[in-house]
């Protein structure tokens, strides 16, 4: 289990110190047909980028906002893993991807009829952002337009 | 990622989010999200296990047949697999 305990000294601080965005009120948006009718995105933080994307900036200070459009055709074996924080084991994603991004997995839930299907573009985000004003702002606002401009009707957001 | 999903749920899309640490959860609220009891960097738990990576899933999406209004916390009330977390 992932505990706060497991992390770093620094890591610690910070999760106990951090003035974390309480959402009030909270939106809800009920899926309006059966998920084996809806359309289904991606939405990771794990800093995955394809081979041909910019890696994403850990010296940008509060946090790198910015994210990467991910095609739904990606090979999720070609996928970089450019997040550098030490705070977890980089050895799962390393060795698949999908434990954090599991394209290959939601695309089998569409083969099997359980999902209707897979968005042709899902996110990529890297955590670690400490100064949220511009995800808030501006990359939530952009994310959402994409996935709305695609017809996405619900999203797995996997965290790392 | 609770942010993300709180602005994807005001422009009407559905969310789940996976959470790896409770106290997360509870300060930031997120509408939907499957709380599991896996280490930091293994949020769908076993890498290479379809089957597992689809149970962990499979089980986040059912949220959406759940009512609202959120925030909707659920657990994944699993054993730890051996050797992570």
């Amino acid at each position: 289990m992932a505990e706060l305990h497991e992390l770093s000294l620094r890591d610690r601080a910070f999760f106990r110190a951090y003035r974390w965005r309480r959402i009030d009120p909270v939106p809800w948006a009920p899926l309006t047909k059966p998920l084996s009718e809806a359309r289904l995105a991606v939405v990771s933080t794990a800093g995955l980028v394809s081979s041909t994307q910019d890696p994403f900036d850990e010296g940008v200070r509060g946090g790198d906002t910015s994210f990467r459009e991910i095609s739904s055709a990606t090979d999720v074996r070609e996928l970089l893993d450019t997040h550098r924080s030490s705070s977890y084991d980089h050895a799962g994603v390393s060795e698949d991807a999908n434990v954090a991004f599991p394209i290959d997995r939601v695309r089998e839930l569409v083969e099997r009829g359980h999902v209707g299907s897979v968005a042709s573009r899902h996110l990529s985000f890297m955590g670690s952002i400490t100064a949220p004003g511009r995800l808030v702002r501006h990359s939530a606002p952009q994310a959402a337009q994409l996935l709305m401009d695609d017809g996405v009707d619900c999203a797995v957001l996997v965290p790392i | 990622m609770g942010l993300i999903a709180a602005e994807l749920e005001r422009n009407g899309i559905a969310t789940v989010v996976i959470q790896l640490l409770l106290e997360i959860a509870t300060r930031v609220r997120p509408p939907r999200a499957l709380f599991v009891p896996f280490a930091h960097g293994y949020p769908l738990d076993v890498p290479s296990d379809p089957a597992r990576q689809h149970a962990v899933l499979e089980r986040a999406l059912g949220l959406f047949g759940r009512d609202g209004p959120g925030p909707l916390l659920e657990e994944l009330q699993e054993p730890v697999t051996p050797g992570r977390g």
